[in-house]
């Protein structure tokens, strides 16, 4: 099992043609996925290393069954190619983009939610989801993933930041401890899919034993997470949040990682996630070894 | 990007929303010559980004030109918290019977747009919050519905706001609305709203935050990038296109990905050590973007030691060590490097950093982020044998 893909997800690239969505859409079918078709407006009927292109996606689900979208195209364009996969019916649509203004994130999260509730969105400004050994959907190097142990207790990922997710993925593949699933929703102010989203899934995975979180400051993401964790995951977790020395009022980096008004500090977020029986750590590394330990006492 | 008021009050003015007559001054004679055209009295208004302009001074009210000349040569040039005063914004001074506020954001949890709208304003909107939370009415409006008038009217009834002001006030709101979706704010804030003897409601400050990732469409914000305050460091590092944010410490750090750079922050702080910067080169991490990220942290005269962390994921440790070293070729730094270098091909990238022949003085490398942390705090602080 794994959350939100599997070995039998088939993804389309919108973008394909395109420089982002060639180098990674080709990463991520070496890595094994099965990228069915790529979609570029005025470039229908071209392939791309044997995958085929179409106009629209409508046609690409079509012809090819595609479940899973993989949108890799500039600011400007994400938003329609976002919405004009939940209309031609696609389930999951990941979104790497970054730059996408927030006014825009905002009106397509609520139109998904009015008109295409069976589409779940996840980014934008996001690194994508990798269940190692059967689908990598984004930017994730698969090889710096461990696959999950048959048998074994493994661990799902959810991160709202791609350095540290990569990071939280190499110390686990260290330690020889597999992942079935490691999330990134992403940095920006209104992510499609949230810790909360991640977390009920993980919960849910019977072949995930423990939830490793990372978050940073910004919004109130990571508190909603803490209540939620309380109130309905029994999977022991370890947390890292990023920020604590970040300056108030500053964008660092990633559009929604901002302290402001006092709100949205790394310190009020690890208390909330302790408060709900996570173990934190003080870094990324340390948030590994905590995970580590975990597994350890799993058996 | 912050707005300064009088910016914000030209963007308010671009979507119909009323503003007290006035312009910005950068002279004494600007002033004048603004106050002149205006008409007496006016209120000159020190141009920073930081609250208490009153309290400091940099506020003041002029029946004449002899006295917009004292409090212009005054104001002007003023040290405000740490910001010296660039700019004065000279304006017609209003009559107020009452001081409301409202404003506009993004309430991320709800993933809706947010009203806040008093009948108590002109003082922190917090200390309200505080003291008498039912005095703020907290409305969520759909990104994809809006707001109307009726709406804002209600709303404005909600918050006890007198009925001879709420038609006026309901009128602003769905201008404000406006400009915060069109205009591509984070927030839109009129705090005080005043309503003037006379009945009418206009908009007597104003605080507006755009989004930088809405530039693309808005050509017009170039004039905003122009008076942004940066530091020198900063303005260095925009010119370079690098995700750059001075802080006051004296270990440069360079990291690839926003996370891992903030994380990088907090464990030189852990180790007791204090970043001089915030600096994310992505995920490409070559020899070009190293060398203009290096470029800047050399120009700032405070850093002690470099502290460049990255973790190759698709970029493989070979590509970032190799462009290390050809940046480090370019450049004659300042203070030493320390680098942890991890992730895809790691080891290779370590080694062609060691037989690059660069003196351990000049380059050491850490194989874990803590230790590369301790030895970078290490030598910002003097502590090295």
């Amino acid at each position: 099992m794994a959350i939100f893909v599997n070995e039998h997800t088939k993804v389309i690239v919108q973008g394909l043609t395109g420089g982002q969505g060639k180098f990674h859409g080709l990463r991520n079918r070496a890595y094994g996925t099965k990228v069915v078709a790529g979609v570029t407006p005025g470039k229908g009927g071209q392939d791309v290393e044997g995958i085929p292109v179409f106009d629209s996606v409508a046609d690409a689900v079509k012809a090819t069954g595609a479940d899973a979208s993989f949108v890799a195209v500039p600011p400007k364009a994400a938003p329609a190619a976002i919405l004009e996969a939940a209309a031609a019916g696609v389930g999951f649509v990941v979104c790497i983009t970054e730059g996408i203004p927030a006014q825009d994130e905002a009106r397509v999260y609520a139109t998904l939610k009015r008109d295409y509730p069976r589409t779940r969105l996840l980014g934008p400004n996001c690194p994508g989801i990798i269940s190692p050994g059967r689908c990598n959907i984004g930017i994730t190097a698969g090889e710096i993933a461990h696959e999950p142990t048959p048998g074994g207790k493994n661990v799902g990922i959810v991160s709202r930041s791609g350095t540290l997710t990569y990071q939280a993925l190499f110390e686990l593949k260290q330690q020889g401890i597999g992942v079935t699933t490691c999330v990134g929703i992403g940095g920006d102010p209104v992510p499609g899919t949230s810790f909360v989203d991640c977390l009920a899934e993980f919960q849910k995975d019977p072949e995930t034993s423990a939830i490793l979180m990372i978050g940073e400051i910004g919004g109130s993401a990571e508190e909603e997470a803490a209540e939620f964790i309380k109130a309905n995951v029994t999977k022991p977790m370890s947390a890292y949040i990023a920020g604590v020395t970040a300056p108030a009022g500053k964008k660092m980096g990633h559009a929604g990682a901002i302290v402001s008004g006092g709100k949205g500090t790394a310190q009020g977020k690890m208390d909330a996630l302790r408060a709900a029986g996570v173990k934190v750590g003080a870094n990324p590394t340390e948030a590994g070894q905590l995970m580590a330990q975990i597994i350890a006492s799993l058996g | 990007m912050d707005l300064f008021e009088y910016q914000g009050k030209q963007y308010f003015a671009k979507f119909g929303i009323p503003v007290s007559a006035g312009d910005v001054a950068h002279t004494v004679d600007e002033a004048i010559a603004i106050a002149e055209r205006v008409g007496y009295p006016v209120v000159v208004k020190a141009q920073v980004q930081v609250g208490g302009r009153g309290k400091a001074g940099g506020i003041k009210l002029a029946n004449d030109k002899a006295e917009v000349q004292t409090h212009a040569t005054n104001i002007l040039g003023m040290d405000i918290k740490g910001h010296v005063v660039k700019r004065v914004w000279v304006e017609c001074a209003s009559d107020i019977a009452e001081e409301y506020y409202a404003s506009f954001t993004l309430d991320r949890a709800a993933k809706q747009h947010l009203l806040m709208l008093s009948a108590q304003g002109g003082v922190d909107i917090e200390e309200v919050a505080a003291k008498d939370p039912t005095a703020i009415v907290k409305l969520h409006v759909n990104p994809i519905v809006g707001i109307d008038a009726a709406v804002a009217k209600k709303a404005a009834a909600d918050a006890r706001i007198p009925a001879k002001a709420q038609d006026g006030v309901a009128d602003i709101l769905v201008k404000l609305y406006d400009c915060f979706v069109k205009g591509d704010c984070d927030l839109a804030e009129i705090n005080p709203l005043i309503l003037k003897p006379t009945g009418e409601v206009h908009a007597l400050d104003a605080k507006v935050s755009l989004d930088g990732n809405a530039l693309f469409r808005h050509p017009e914000w170039e004039a905003f990038r122009a008076t942004e305050e940066l530091d020198d460091r900063e303005r260095l590092a925009r010119e370079k296109d690098l995700q750059y944010i001075g802080l006051d410490g004296s270990v440069g750090i360079i990291a690839n990905g926003a996370g891992l750079a903030m994380s990088t922050l907090d464990v030189v702080n852990q180790v007791g050590g204090k970043a001089a910067n915030f600096l994310d080169i992505g995920g490409g991490a070559n020899a070009e973007l190293m060398t203009a990220a290096l470029e800047v942290i050399n120009f700032d005269t405070k850093v002690k030691s470099i502290f460049i962390n990255i973790f190759g994921g698709i970029t493989r440790g070979e590509e970032v060590a190799k462009g290390i070293v050809e940046a480090m070729r370019r450049v004659e730094l300042r203070a030493p490097i320390v680098i942890r270098l991890d992730g895809t091909n790691a080891d290779q990238g370590r080694a062609i950093l060691a037989e690059a022949g660069i003196p351990s003085s000049k380059l050491m490398s850490k194989p874990t982020m803590l230790e590369a942390a301790r030895a970078a705090v290490d030598i910002a602080n003097g502590k090295v044998g």
